[in-house]
């Protein structure tokens, strides 16, 4: 029987060698030069010219991720107290545009938001002055929220639909009012969910680089885009795109950190690492 | 006992059920955000026109199909996704499975360490992962003297961020197994891998069927990864990103529609396969 723990070997060396190498690999990148391949840290100090870009990518990604929520608790609270026979269907239709691929998704956007597009047309067609939409930063997010949406109210539903609902009668009895249900009963026992569906959201919205690109226009560059400008795009420099990768990296994972710290540790979906 | 749970329901009944016309409108202007952008796509993939515009209508047309259709190049791209898929799908699945009996042998330390190495392709970002793979990929190929990426490289990216989802789908169907079956089984005189087969296989099936499931959609739905580790390999995402730079087409409507519509009919059939099981699980 003990002998079984050494079946997984050969994971593991694929995972040191597909996991562990190519991120010793960025890190080493990171820090050598370009050309002669010795130990700079040039490429960490060039980031600071690109500080911008990391203050809008975290700006927009936390506005999208504040945006996600504020549309998704409402909304995951009423499917938790629908009759649930139509609950299964509800959260299934919430989760089908998350099965077309996100570039599609985005592309629809697209056609909606163009100055000659649908809204400006409808807009038009009603006697309403035209709005220039894309290739600005709301349009940026407006993608993001439509895109990671479905992430946040998942893991709010699951949490919301277990609050056993004598729990909340309790409280009534107590005498609480509707406002101090939800502030002292309903809120605290959803924070596990409300901290990975931040987590789940913010994550990939700071490190988007299509949806920036496509609604943006060139205007809006996030992270993610100046790290495909580096690694495959016009200036080429897999040094500094390591730099930018690896700060990008410790960002994420120092948010991670911190919004642990919020939940009880076991329970949320986001509390996996740290 | 029974008496609680009786009790139980009718508190369900009493608090479910009924939503306030409020929260149906609410609920009505969330679906008509997430679902107005696919409908529009999916009506002008039909539009007739002449100009290439995506927002104005001209008429009715199939073209945009039959052109899809003829387009060699999206035949291409789907079979190199499905190929890539099926057979990531199939390795992520034996591979992670055989991992996870291992795993859940695993005490202390070692285990933390282990889920560690797991859980962190699921929390990098994506990019990043991407990325650092496609340095790894490079360099690999400069080494043995591999002309460029493709489709060696895709499988191998897709295997690596598969592995996890697999692992993570089985660990809980060992753990809610009796680890003496397999005891058992080997006192009676069952070699090892006839035990594991014939006792834990069948035990942990929905939790490896699970996996591979998810290792599949994952997979064909990739495109960050797989844009770093492709060369000049086109996969399905691949070819619609550069569809959506290269000229503005009803076709990429076209396409959207068809994948929508083998979506759709995908989860019913899962959806009617999970509620006939139910059923006879009742019964």
């Amino acid at each position: 029987m003990t002998r079984n723990k050494w079946i997984s070997g050969p994971y593991l060396v694929w995972m040191v060698l597909f996991i562990v190498v190519p991120m010793g690999m960025v890190v080493w990148f990171a820090f050598t030069d370009n050309v002669t391949g010795v130990f700079t840290l040039d490429n960490i100090l060039r980031i600071g010219n690109y500080s911008n870009v990391f203050v809008r990518s975290i700006w927009l990604g936390a506005l999208a991720t504040l945006i996600c929520l504020l549309i998704g608790y409402p909304l995951a609270y009423i499917i938790s107290r629908v009759d649930e026979k139509y609950q299964n269907v509800i959260v299934l239709l919430i989760m089908l545009p998350m099965w077309m691929n996100f570039l599609l998704r985005t592309y629809a956007w697209m056609s909606l938001l163009e100055d000659n597009g649908i809204i400006n047309n409808l807009l038009a067609a009603i006697g309403l002055p035209r709005i220039h939409m894309i290739n600005t930063s709301g349009a940026v997010v407006l993608g993001m929220v439509y895109n990671y949406l479905p992430y946040m109210v998942l893991p709010l539903y699951s949490v919301l639909t277990k609050i056993d609902g004598s729990v909340i009668e309790a409280a009534q009895d107590l005498g609480a009012n509707r406002f101090q249900v939800f502030r002292r009963v309903i809120f605290p026992m959803s924070m596990p969910g409300i901290i990975s569906g931040i987590t789940m959201v913010f994550v990939p919205s700071v490190s988007t680089f299509i949806i920036s690109k496509m609604l943006g226009g060139g205007g809006n560059m996030l992270i993610g885009d100046l790290i495909e400008m580096e690694f495959l795009g016009n200036s080429y420099n897999p040094n500094l795109g390591s730099a930018i990768s690896l700060v990008l990296m410790v960002l994420i994972l120092i948010s991670m950190g911190i919004m642990n710290q919020f939940s009880d540790g076991e329970d949320a979906t986001g509390g996996v690492l740290l | 006992m029974k008496k609680a749970k009786a009790v139980n329901e009718r508190a369900h009944t009493r608090t479910r059920g009924n939503t306030s016309p409020l929260s149906k409108l609410y609920m009505a202007l969330i679906f008509l955000f997430l679902y107005a952008p696919i409908v529009v796509l999916i009506i002008f993939s039909f539009n007739d026109t002449k100009t290439m515009s995506r927002s104005v209508w001209s008429g009715f047309t199939f073209r945009w199909y039959v052109r899809l259709w003829e387009d060699s190049l999206i035949q291409e791209a789907v079979w190199n996704t499905v190929i890539i898929a099926v057979v990531a799908a199939l390795f992520s699945t034996l591979f992670g499975t055989v991992a996870a009996v291992g795993i859940s042998h695993m005490r202390g330390w070692r285990k933390k360490a282990v889920m560690n190495l797991t859980n962190f392709p699921m929390v990098n970002p994506e990019i990043v992962t991407g990325v650092s793979m496609m340095l790894l990929f490079v360099f690999g190929a400069q080494m043995l003297h591999i002309s460029s990426l493709g489709i060696w490289s895709i499988i191998i990216a897709h295997v690596t961020f598969c592995l996890p989802y697999v692992i993570l789908s089985v660990l809980p169907k060992l753990r809610q197994m009796d680890p003496h079956l397999y005891e058992a089984a080997q006192d009676l005189g069952c070699p090892p891998l006839r035990a594991f087969i014939k006792v834990v296989l069948p035990q942990i099936m929905p939790g490896v069927v699970t996996g591979m499931i998810m290792a599949f959609t994952l997979s064909i739905d990739d495109f960050v990864i797989t844009y770093f580790c492709s060369g000049t390999t086109q996969t399905l995402p691949i070819y619609i990103y550069s569809m959506t730079r290269r000229r503005v087409s009803p076709e990429i409507n076209a396409l959207s529609t068809v994948l929508f519509v083998v979506i759709l009919i995908l989860l019913v059939l899962v959806n009617m396969r999970r509620s006939d099981d139910k059923k006879e699980v009742r019964t």
